[in-house]
């Protein structure tokens, strides 16, 4: 394998990886307050990319994307608030029950508003066949703009949830429900806020994305299952477990193409995810004693 | 109480039964089995939507020999399952004259058998060869073969001296049935296929799997054959690479929306389609131009979208059995025998000429090769 072949390969794995790692890490958000995996994590993705295409042509792309999350983040805590916060005792079976029934919901709300037809946002910069060299391979800017804007969400979360007082409210949900509640922090504010930021991360994915990948309502199940794979990967709850395993397995995945037919490429991650829960359950960053103390 | 009100509920029933017939016994039921939902969305979308247009406009001038039309369209998801269920339910339930659809070739497979037995004709949105061959009397299709895509394909590489490709192709039936098609028939072109790849519909990128192909410095020309949106992935993904080889797709490129969505990449993209794209270009004497322009106008009008070819297989094969309908009336085989006889019937994929061995009725001359340029499709010339 030449060089230029592999760094062609590896820039495709980062870009696969940077996409499932942000849709792991809003995974990770609900996971850690509420202990429960949210499936309709992919929908937010939809519809952070499908409100932006549909804002463009009324306003500049950078509004458009920035209302598209505000949008979303105002859908992700309608949700919360209409199907999960009235429940007396969020059983977190009950709680995923719920969630692969709003993902449903939102691709059915979905195609009657968009209709099935794939649509998406510009290139930030150049068009469909631009791209720049790095060291002999090729690679779309847009590639750029998705690791740079996991990075940052990545950092920024990061500060977030350590230095806002918020954040630290966030994970002392996270740690212990009924003794945050006794600290008085209002458990039930602080599960809603985890819709709102995941949606809001999401839909920002979304919109990133949409040059490369295109946005069409039933793009949800997809990421999610990758996402879901990869939040796995890197132990629940952890962010920065979900970027790592999520770029080793964008990089596993562009990799087996020389090896393996293409059309294995999903039996790869598949076996990854089998794997992963039969050795290391937690993941490959999770702690076996935290992972212990959850419902879930 | 409880018995009255179960009597009561007969009653009604009873009424309802033979009411309903009666007020609708000059009605002509035909059903249709479209996947307008699901993941071949795009097939069955603009196919229920022309068919309802159609409908109503048929209705609207009185109906086939004063017979009003009765369309009932039900939407299978693109899955076989509820394709044969469905097939069931209007054969015995709704008993209809024919069967429209299904949009794809896996349903319309497992539904063949069901309406051969049942002698209701089936009049096929699917492109499968499989579909019509082996022939089954009361089993028709209106989209062009495969084969003849692929030869049309080949012809044009041969004519640019090309004789190493490399194939790629969508995870679907109408994918892997045209890659059969490639492998099979590229030998009589002399033609090698050096690579050869199955790509998912839902991939998000596929620039790891076209950085391969394009290592291997033999391949002069790449084929992406398939239907699904994925398929401009691969062409924004070859450009990028900065690889300019010729890139052919297959007819399932024939939906506007999918250069909107290639963008640039779109660009000199070579593939054999029904003329309807092209149908402004078309010269006067084409005897398929008139009806090309008017089905375009009336569909864009409504719906204010592009028209595409899949509408187009909806659209010939309801115009076509609305023919057999005026020749053989409301009997089911004398429609079948109506429409093995039709002869010289321009529709949407081409001019039709059935017969009793040949239920698809069209020839290579359906397909015209097209290219993009500047966002559009215009006819494919040459270099």
């Amino acid at each position: 394998m030449t060089l230029e072949l592999s760094i062609q390969y590896l820039m495709a794995g980062i870009t696969y990886g940077s996409i499932y790692a942000i849709v792991a890490i809003g995974f990770n958000i609900i996971y850690n307050t509420t202990g429960i995996i949210n499936f309709a994590q992919g929908e937010f993705v939809m519809f952070g990319g499908m409100i932006a295409i549909t804002l463009l042509n009324f306003m500049p792309l950078p509004l458009a994307i920035f209302l598209a999350v505000v949008i979303t983040m105002f859908i992700g805590a309608l949700i919360e608030i209409c199907f999960i916060r009235w429940l007396k005792s969020p059983s977190v079976l009950r709680m995923i029950i719920i969630t692969i029934g709003i993902s449903i919901l939102s691709r059915e709300v979905a195609v009657h508003i968009w209709g099935e037809s794939i649509r998406s946002l510009p290139y930030f910069v150049g068009n469909e066949i631009t791209s720049i060299p790095i060291l002999g391979a090729r690679i779309s800017p847009q590639v750029m703009w998705v690791v740079l804007v996991s990075a940052l969400m990545v950092v920024c979360l990061g500060l977030f949830f350590k230095t806002t007082s918020v954040g630290r409210e966030m994970r002392a949900c996270a740690s212990n429900r009924k003794a945050a509640t006794l600290c008085g922090i209002n458990t039930r504010n602080m599960v809603t806020l985890s819709f709102v930021l995941s949606a809001g991360i999401g839909a920002l994915a979304g919109c990133i994305m949409s040059p490369i990948t295109y946005s069409q309502y039933d793009m949800g199940t997809g990421l999610a299952i990758k996402g879901f794979t990869v939040a796995i990967l890197g132990g629940l709850g952890s962010s920065g477990g979900a970027v790592v395993a999520g770029l080793l397995l964008g990089v596993i995945e562009a990799f087996s193409v020389s090896v393996v037919p293409l059309a294995f490429q999903d039996a790869i991650s598949i076996a990854i995810l089998l794997g992963i829960l039969f050795i290391r359950p937690q993941g490959l960053f999770g702690s076996k004693e935290a992972a212990g103390l959850k419902e879930y | 109480m409880k018995k009255f009100v179960s009597k009561f509920l007969m009653a009604v029933l009873a009424v309802t039964l033979f009411a309903v017939p009666a007020a609708w016994a000059e009605n002509i039921k035909v059903g249709a089995i479209l996947a307008v939902t699901g993941p071949a969305s795009f097939l069955g979308g603009p196919e229920a939507r022309t068919l309802e247009m159609l409908v109503e406009d048929v209705n609207s001038r009185g109906g086939i020999n004063g017979n009003m039309i009765e369309l009932i369209i039900k939407d299978s998801a693109a899955s076989p399952e509820k394709a044969i269920s469905f097939a069931k339910q209007l054969i015995e339930e709704e008993n209809v004259l024919a069967i429209i659809g299904p949009s794809t070739s896996g349903e319309t497979l497992k539904i063949k058998n069901i309406c051969e037995e049942a002698k209701v004709p089936l009049l096929s949105c699917a492109s499968a060869e499989l579909i019509v061959n082996p022939v089954a009397a009361y089993v028709f299709k209106t989209p062009q073969n495969d084969s003849f895509a692929a030869k049309k394909i080949f012809m044009e590489m041969n004519k640019m001296g090309i004789s190493k490709i490399a194939v790629l192709a969508g995870n679907t039936g109408f994918g892997k049935a045209g890659k059969e098609q490639l492998l099979t028939i590229a030998p009589e072109f002399n033609i090698e296929v050096v690579e050869a790849e199955v790509y998912d519909k839902s991939s998000n990128d596929l620039s790891a799997v076209v950085a391969k192909i394009k290592a291997n410095k033999d391949v002069q020309a790449v084929v992406n054959w398939s239907v699904v949106p994925a398929q401009a992935i691969v062409a924004k993904n070859m450009r990028q690479a900065g690889w300019d080889v010729p890139l052919f797709q297959s007819h399932g490129f024939g939906n506007i929306k999918y250069v909107e969505a290639a963008g640039a990449a779109a660009e000199g993209i070579i593939f054999p389609a029904g003329r309807l794209l092209i149908a402004d270009s078309l010269s006067d004497d084409n005897p398929q131009k008139g009806l090309l322009l008017e089905y375009k106008k009336n569909y864009e009008d409504k719906y204010k979208e592009t028209v595409s070819t899949f509408g187009g297989h909806a659209y010939d094969a309801f115009t076509i059995l609305m023919a057999a309908i005026a020749e053989g009336g409301n009997d089911r085989d004398k429609v079948r025998a109506a429409l093995e006889g039709l002869k010289n019937f321009a529709g949407t994929a081409g001019v039709f000429n059935f017969s009793a061995e040949d239920h698809n009725g069209l020839g290579m001359d359906a397909f015209q090769m097209m290219t993009v340029k500047d966002g559009k499709f215009v006819a494919y010339t040459g270099k």
